[in-house]
């Protein structure tokens, strides 16, 4: 499919790796895509967890400390909720009100992501600080990239930052 | 050929999301018919079609309150 030049852009940076915040980012990335703009999300520090391939805790990396926050921060499945999380328990919690109100729930909107073709970048340097290399990640990660990168392909987006 | 999609169950993001991906999976020149509430949906997704360039040929509420049909050809 070929687009018109004057495509409406939108860059997304998923700096929190909370559980809402990703939740609003990729909402509103695919309610972007849908209306026909053109996203890139850009994963960067806690963020990234949501693209590990492992889902669950691991221990990626190689040093004791990579491994260690690796194993605790864990992957999409275990995003914390930025206020009242209950040691994990609110996540589920909101899982279960979100399809009890027919809300898109997160694997939901990740897949919605990756079917509307949305761009999804990894930021080098923090997957160098957490040893988190391209093949911990899901295999939808288009780019592993850092700010110049983002910041040129950026240019006439609106940039939010999450 | 006519497709059919009701997204009176879904709500917003997967509203747009589930018109865009059907839209993509159809041939050009075939009809897509969307159920969907009054609201966000009937007041953007017409209008996010439009704007992608496809047609919408006809927008009628249904016998059911707070319920439209949409026509739409890609």
């Amino acid at each position: 499919m070929t687009l018109p030049t004057d495509k409406k852009k939108i860059s997304i940076v998923c700096f929190s790796g909370d559980f809402d915040k990703i939740v609003a980012a990729f909402t509103i990335a695919t309610g972007a895509a849908a209306t026909n703009r053109e996203v890139t999300m850009f994963f960067t520090f806690w963020g990234l967890n949501a693209l590990k391939k492992n889902k669950g805790r691991a221990a990626t990396g190689s040093s004791i400390m990579a491994k260690a926050f690796n194993f605790l921060m864990g992957g999409l499945n275990n995003l914390p909720l930025s206020r009242l999380n209950f040691f994990g328990a609110s996540p589920k919690l909101m899982t279960g009100m979100m399809k009890k109100h027919n809300v898109a729930t997160l694997p939901e909107l990740v897949e919605a992501a990756h079917a509307l073709g949305i761009r999804i970048v990894a930021c080098e340097m923090a997957m160098n600080i957490l040893e988190v290399g391209k093949s911990d990640m899901i295999e939808e990660v288009q780019d592993v990239a850092g700010v110049a990168t983002f910041l040129n392909e950026s240019e006439n987006a609106h940039i939010i930052f999450i | 050929m006519k497709h059919f999609l009701d997204i009176t169950r879904e709500t917003c993001p997967m509203t747009f999301v589930k018109v865009k991906l059907k839209l993509a999976n159809i041939k050009k020149g075939e009809q897509l018919e969307v159920l969907l509430n009054e609201g966000e949906p009937l007041e953007n997704v017409p209008r996010s079609c439009e704007e992608q360039g496809f047609k919408v040929l006809s927008n009628e509420p249904t016998d059911e309150a707070g319920k439209h049909m949409l026509v739409i050809e890609k």
